[in-house]
């Protein structure tokens, strides 16, 4: 199954990437040629990319580069692409693979941050908003996720920006520095992105938590928790979240993979060379290996979350295992 | 001195938003007696239900208003139980909430969606252990094999571990039983535990409850609106009409001598396979919404076949036309009964 949706996205990312922009082949081989272009270079340049060739052979080609490298006759010197072969980008003269390796880090610091805090917070918020239904302290916390799913983040990661770096200078300025030079330097940078993104997300979440929570408290099974006497505590957090949990997950599976695809926005508004930034450029410049190397990644990891999801879905649903 | 004592017990649900309050209990008085059976007979919407919600303190608190008392024989304290008599309506929820599962229990309707189906059986049955007898881990899942055992499940270890939907019906009320008898409660509610089981299950599930009452001295009361559990299973019976008790004597007593003409006519609608052929069956007429508030008179009179202008004055008081143990609600009791014996 996993297998399945990846060869499709990849035939989809090979085939259709390329078209955007309705470019002829020749225009594609033309780009390659840069500036001094004549219809010998052109023609040479598409023979030495396979251009000329049939589709499906182009696609092998494609494939085959991700598993066993590829070398491409390309100028005076053949250059080298090294398995896993995403591509090679033919005007920065670089492999994709080692360039997305090297901002995976980024986006990953990113997206498991901002996740882990939006999930703690929009999860309590939510199942707090659900108990207090009706009272102030629901109406506030809904009022402010009918914001926080509102305001883009560019609105609220600048405004933390101008507030944070210039208003009242906490930060001078934030850039990303890797875990595993410094862990708190790395916290401490990433703790505004990570708030922003955050802010968006568990507002979200919240509204999820809550109406989760209200339909699952009002269950018999509830009623069966508390008759036993247990502490409200309990029945809250085993019987009713533990049923509401399922919608949360598959939400979550599909907002963490998207994000692990580059949180373009936050990335380009914080100045992170992840791999959302690295997509625009790569786009501004119609760089096509690029394009199609990152959003193949970033499809790998949206199917991957998936999975996982499905996995998690078996433990905490039982009724999945055996239907 | 009997284990639970209801007096004039009220339950109002305010309407709010201009709807007018409903009284879902209006006076309900009855007593349980230490280790016996005592039923709690009515039709849908009478307050049966929200009246063992309300000896459980489970009723929202929100919206809801109580009256009256309930008091409980608590028996011998413990660490977290104080001795002696309480009031369940005047406790606080954390009082409660000790009483809960340790000395009442309460078992539902429908198994099926009284189990969280996300939780495995043990766990459900182990977290009442923990809470109230402080067991854990293998001593724990010890005890709560032997529970369903006693219940009747069989392989019980192999069910600790499976999840409600993988039991059948009859099974999952049983491990509901077990988990309401987990702690030996002294006073255990069963809110129509049959009705959403097929005729042969009912009938075992009935027959595990007798046992059950009969080995731990529980006293049990059963709330249903099924005469035939009621001939089977209870030896005390209060019939209740429109949220209040019209009618309360021993089993043999009520079904030979239905007096108040809401039971009569109960027990009169009851098809009988020895009638002639022919013979129309007979619904006592109307429903449970045409009635009448009981402070102005009997809520059952517009309903009933002896009704004259006395039933409107006033509530109608509790007398004992016939013995001193069979108290009826009624200006007219059905006294000349010729009523067919129903052999209980």
């Amino acid at each position: 199954m996993l297998l399945l949706v990846v060869s499709a996205v990849t035939f989809a990312i090979f085939f259709l990437v390329p078209r955007i922009g309705g470019q002829t082949v020749d225009q594609l081989a033309v780009q390659y040629v840069g500036k001094d272009a004549n219809p010998e270079s052109v023609a040479a340049v598409k023979k030495n990319l396979g251009l000329d060739q049939p589709l499906l052979v182009q696609y092998y080609d494609f494939v085959k580069a991700i598993v066993v490298g590829a070398n491409y006759q390309f100028g005076p010197d053949p250059v080298t692409c090294n398995a896993p072969c995403f591509g090679y980008s033919f005007k920065t003269h670089v492999e994709v693979w080692p360039e997305i390796t090297q901002r995976i880090p980024v986006t990953l610091s990113l997206a498991v941050g901002a996740a882990v805090l939006w999930l703690v917070s929009g999860v309590t918020i939510g199942v707090i908003s659900a108990l207090k239904r009706g009272s102030i302290v629901d109406r506030l916390s809904m009022t402010v996720a009918l914001l926080g799913v509102s305001l883009p983040i560019f609105f609220t990661g600048l405004l933390g920006l101008a507030l944070f770096t210039s208003q009242w200078p906490i930060w001078d300025t934030i850039e990303f520095v890797p875990f595993s030079e410094s862990p708190g330097e790395w916290a401490w940078n990433l703790l505004l992105p990570w708030a922003s993104l955050a802010f968006l997300y568990s507002a979200l979440y919240a509204r999820l938590t809550r109406a989760g929570m209200l339909e699952t408290m009002s269950e018999d099974y509830i009623r069966t928790a508390r008759a036993k006497g247990l502490r409200e505590s309990k029945v809250v957090t085993k019987h009713g979240l533990r049923a509401a949990l399922t919608p949360i997950v598959t939400i979550f599976g599909m907002d963490f993979g998207l994000m692990l695809g580059g949180a373009v926005l936050t990335e380009s508004v914080f100045s992170f060379q992840g791999m959302g930034a690295y997509a625009v450029q790569a786009v501004r410049e119609s760089d096509l290996p690029i394009v199609m190397g990152v959003t193949l990644t970033a499809a790998f990891f949206i199917v991957f979350c998936n999975l996982i999801v499905d996995l998690v879905y078996a433990a905490i649903d039982p009724r999945v295992r055996y239907s | 001195m009997p284990l639970l004592s209801v007096d004039d017990l009220t339950v109002t649900f305010r309407g709010g938003h201009g709807r007018p309050p409903t009284r879902a209990v209006d006076g309900v008085s009855f007593q349980v007696d230490a280790g016996r059976v005592t039923g709690l007979v009515g039709e849908s919407g009478c307050g049966k239900s929200v009246t063992a919600l309300a000896l459980m303190g489970l009723l929202p608190g929100k919206g809801v208003d109580r009256g009256g008392s309930a008091v409980l024989d608590v028996g011998a304290g413990s660490e977290f139980v104080a001795s002696g008599p309480v009031d369940l309506l005047g406790l606080g929820p954390g009082a409660l909430r000790d009483l809960r599962g340790s000395r009442i229990a309460m078992i539902f309707q429908d198994p099926l969606s009284s189990l969280n189906p996300v939780v495995p059986i043990g766990v459900q049955v182990t977290e009442i252990l923990e809470r109230h007898r402080g067991l854990r881990g293998a001593p724990a899942r010890k005890e709560a094999a032997d529970l369903l055992d006693r219940v009747g499940i069989p392989d019980p270890t192999r069910r600790l571990k499976e999840y409600p939907h993988q039991l059948s019906g009859g099974m999952r009320q049983r491990a509901l039983i077990a988990m309401a008898v987990a702690c030996a409660p002294r006073l255990l509610i069963a809110d129509e535990p049959t009705t959403a089981l097929d005729v042969t299950i009912q009938a075992q599930i009935l027959e595990l409850l007798k046992e059950l009452v009969d080995q731990e001295g529980t006293a049990l009361l059963m709330i249903t609106h099924d005469l035939g559990v009621v001939a089977g299973l209870c030896e005390q019976v209060n019939v209740l009409y429109a949220g209040r008790v019209v009618e309360s004597a021993g089993r043999r007593e009520l079904f030979a001598h239905p007096t108040h003409p809401y039971a009569h006519g109960l027990l009169g609608s009851i098809p009988r396979l020895d009638a002639p052929r022919g013979d129309p069956l007979h619904p006592i007429r109307g429903s449970i919404n045409d009635r009448i508030a009981w402070q102005d008179g009997c809520a059952f009179a517009p309903r009933c076949d002896f009704y004259d202008e006395e039933c409107l004055e006033g509530p109608p008081a509790l007398t004992e036309p016939r013995r001193p143990d069979h108290r009826v609600r009624c200006v007219h009791p059905v006294l000349d009964t010729t009523a067919e014996e129903v052999t209980a």
